[in-house]
């Protein structure tokens, strides 16, 4: 099933222990902010305003700086993720073998318009990174923990609706 | 001992602790954005580069000077380089100069001035972001900021709040408050000492000279004006005179000229401030209740007791501040002794500060709708207004105020200066106790340390008081006092640094040497009232025997007394635990705000989760977690339904529970 904000929030009792449980690990010390909001992140797949300013009034830290360390990191999200991850490389070597037209490719199927990161059913979030470290393979993408190589923007096209009728079919 | 080379020339070091301080001893005014002597070197914006023997060119200010160092500050390269920041600065810059608040006093309009800059050779950045204009104090517009962190640094270090701080990174940073929230929705306590650093129009006060001008424009209006004991020092300085100029004399005249019809001093409620606040302090000394009494003159520091200690509440002193004392004072003064109703009465003051005008529009400060103080002015301000109209305020010949609220004592005066309120109060303990009438000075008070002690025998106790300023040290001084480090008796606290002298409405930029010139201008000033004990103020003797009977008393309690509450720091959702978005549900929120959460509410929630879940009742209730619902002293609070628990302990949890259980039937 897709994971919608709705799926979120009915598990959301059991997240909120978790937080408190990970402030608890890191006694709440002040120069553990960033693994915190990393683990925080892993148990709610994004950063919720209203945990961050929890985590801020718990630890002691002005909210704004939260806010300012939750913002400045790209590992950081504010807005929820989709179940697949997609990162796009536009490291030198893939953008010279035009990853620009693979983005394109992909925003065309998953409909995303001007700067939405996320498909509106939450199953796919598309990201672009500076290196996946797999030059050889230009261009390369990620979805998750899995890498595709050699790209062309007709191969990805079917990737992403592989995906898409797997997921069709779980309905 | 050490010396450097600067531009050829030696220049001894004494202890300084970075080029850029030892290079503008050498009287060469190196230009800085981002360097403060108060705040932390940041070294962010390039203006103070140097060049050292050899060619390496460094940061002036982050870079400690060395004995026999050869340095140059104004070579060919050092030019251009600058040049260059100031040109990328300004093409990331709202250039609409002649329309902005800042303009003629804007940093970086002077420096592209002096550099020369005539054209910009980058393009012009598009993306606007709209300003920020909720708050009734500070106005923030980001497309003037140029991300030098002054502000950001001056909330954090100096007021310890940290209502702004960068966020986003590369090209898209902006200096903001939490998640992009308007100032008016966070904890900002509107002291304005970010306005007063700020080099450009990224952050200004709120301008209410459009509403002063229409009432003074109005022929139904009775305009009245008080004006601030610490503006009368600072008044000259947007008029080319130096700061700590005492210049309430010529004040008078240009206020007269621009049409108000009275013209008061605040220093007369600063007096009526002192008799009702020593009054409630030596009741409190009697009863040894609510000790120590917290001042309450400045609202910053009131709206940081609100948001940040709701336990300290009951040792606040109820006085209102002398602005509110005057505007309630005068406005019913005026409707019972000369039958002007108040509606038609429009009471403007001019204050140091930028926190006033949140203090005069709070609601307990209007009765029936109608404020006590209809529009507030800061020093600013009024200096604009007295250029627009034209006066030429350095020629302008001394008048006196009006009576009977514009006779003070120097007591009333030195309110504008850390350290003021509690000598004023000093003065008038000691005059009560002795009746002694020599007036002696408090020596111990008075000075620009963070934290100052004084004591005084009252009938054989020993009463000890502090006195604190900047709100970072406030906070450093209530932890001392929570750990039992240290015990007072009275504490007075002023959020900006040197008191109301160092306000956020005062001209800026804001700088020490400034606030001690303003501050010896006070105190020359009380020098010159003939009285300078509040007590011995005739008409205030006059006021209590016609007008408010006695100290403390019925009258004075309704007219210059209040109350305050627990206040939320910032606005939000809240965190789900249990949702359900069925037909009938029954809404249970859990504050797990600081306070409550140090009283264990997160255990609380935790149980009655679990509770919800055993007794199978999760699919009838909405449980949530949420911030501040402004009962802090009587946590941890739950509100059920529409009902509101406080004082729910983990103990009460089956009580509680059982609470629940009924409103579901």
């Amino acid at each position: 099933m897709a994971l919608t904000k709705e799926v979120m929030v009915i598990e959301g009792g059991r997240s909120f222990e978790k937080v408190n449980k990970i402030l608890e690990k890191y006694s709440k010390a002040q120069d553990a902010l960033i693994p915190i909001l990393q683990e925080v992140q892993a148990e709610y797949r994004y950063l919720p305003e209203e945990i961050l300013t929890y985590i801020a009034t718990t630890m002691d830290i002005p909210p704004a700086t939260v806010f300012g360390v939750a913002t400045f990191y790209a590992q950081f999200s504010m807005e929820p993720k989709g179940k697949y991850v997609i990162k796009v490389c536009d490291g030198t070597a893939c953008h010279v073998r035009r990853s620009n037209s693979i983005l394109k490719k992909i925003e065309e199927v998953l409909e995303l318009k001007g700067d939405e990161k996320t498909t509106r059913d939450h199953l796919f979030t598309l990201e672009t990174v500076s290196c996946l470290g797999a030059c050889g393979l230009a261009p390369v993408m990620m979805i998750n923990d899995q890498v595709y190589g050699k790209l062309t923007p007709d191969k990805v096209g079917e990737i992403i609706k592989e995906l898409m009728e797997k997921e069709a079919a779980k309905i | 001992m050490s010396e450097m080379i600067i531009d050829g020339r030696k220049v001894p070091i004494n202890g300084e602790k970075n080029i850029l301080e030892v290079v503008r001893k050498a009287g060469i005014d190196l230009p800085t954005f981002c360097y403060h002597s108060e705040l932390s070197v940041y070294g962010a914006c390039r203006m103070c580069l140097i060049e050292v023997d050899g060619g390496n060119i460094m940061a002036s200010c982050s870079t400690p000077p060395r004995d026999g160092m050869v340095i140059r500050t104004n070579t060919e390269r050092l030019r251009r380089i600058r040049k260059m920041a100031l040109e990328l600065l300004l093409a990331n810059h709202d250039r609409d100069c002649t329309t902005c608040e800042k303009s003629g006093n804007c940093k970086l309009q002077s420096l592209a001035e002096r550099f020369g800059i005539n054209q910009v050779r980058f393009g012009h950045r598009e993306k606007t972001s709209p300003k920020d204009t909720s708050s009734p104090s500070i106005v923030r517009d980001p497309n003037k900021c140029i991300l030098c962190g002054d502000c950001v640094r001056m909330c954090g270090e100096i007021q310890g709040i940290g209502v702004l701080d960068f966020a986003y990174r590369g090209s898209d940073v902006v200096v903001a408050p939490a998640f992009n929230k308007k100032l008016k929705d966070v904890n900002c306590v509107n002291c304005g000492q970010c306005v007063a650093i700020c080099p450009t129009g990224a952050l200004t006060i709120k301008s209410e000279i459009s509403k002063v001008w229409d009432a003074l424009n109005d022929p139904e209006f009775l305009v009245v004006v008080q004006v601030a004991p610490a503006v009368r020092v600072a008044v000259g300085e947007r008029f080319g005179m130096k700061p700590g100029e005492l210049l309430m004399g010529q004040m008078v005249s240009a206020l007269r000229r621009l049409g108000f019809d009275k013209v008061f001093d605040t220093s007369f409620s600063a007096d009526l401030t002192v008799v009702e606040e020593a009054t409630e302090f030596l009741n409190r000394v009697e009863s040894g209740e609510s000790l120590p009494q917290f001042t309450s003159c400045c609202p910053a520091w009131v709206k940081y007791v609100e948001q940040f200690h709701p336990e300290l509440i009951p040792n606040l002193s109820t006085c209102r501040s002398p602005q509110q004392m005057f505007g309630s004072l005068v406005k019913k003064f005026y409707e019972e002794k000369l039958g002007i109703s108040r509606d038609k009465i429009f009471m403007v003051s001019i204050m140091p500060c930028t926190a006033k005008k949140f203090e005069a529009q709070r609601p307990e400060f209007a009765p029936d709708g109608i404020r006590d103080v209809d529009a507030v002015l800061t020093t600013e301000e009024i200096s604009r207004m007295i250029k627009e109209a034209g006066i030429v305020f350095e020629e302008l010949d001394v008048e006196s105020l009006d009576m009977p609220f514009g006779f003070a004592t120097g007591a009333g005066v030195i309110f504008g200066v850390t350290g003021g309120v509690s000598e004023a109060v000093l003065r008038t303990a000691y005059l009560r106790l002795t009746g002694d009438h020599s007036q002696p000075q408090f020596d111990e008070v008075r000075g620009m340390d963070g934290v100052k002690e004084a004591s005084l025998s009252i009938s054989g106790k020993e009463i000890r008081l502090a006195v604190v300023h900047s709100l970072s040290a406030t906070k450093e001084l209530l932890k001392q006092i929570a750990d039992g480090t240290v015990k007072y008796d009275l504490v007075e606290v002023m959020a900006c640094p040197g008191g109301c002298i160092g306000g956020g409405g005062q001209p800026g930029p804001s700088d020490s040497k400034k606030r001690v010139m303003r501050a010896k201008g006070l105190y020359s000033a009380d020098k010159m009232h003939q009285l300078h004990t509040s007590d011995e103020n005739p008409l205030i003797q006059r006021i209590y025997k016609e007008f408010l009977d006695e100290p403390s008393g019925e009258r004075s309690h309704e007219l210059l007394h209040t109350s305050y509450g627990s206040r939320k720091r910032i606005s939000g959702q809240d965190i789900e635990i249990i949702n359900n978005r069925g037909a009938s549900k029954l809404e249970v929120s859990v504050c797990v705000g600081t306070n409550c959460y140090l009283k264990g509410s997160y255990d609380l929630l935790k149980v009655l989760s679990d509770k919800a879940e055993t007794e199978g009742l999760k699919d009838k209730i909405e449980l949530k977690a949420t911030f501040c619902m402004e009962r802090c002293g009587k946590g941890p609070t739950v509100k059920v339904g529409e009902r509101v628990f406080t004082g729910m302990t983990l103990d009460k949890a089956d009580e509680l529970f059982n609470h629940i259980k009924n409103s579901l039937k």
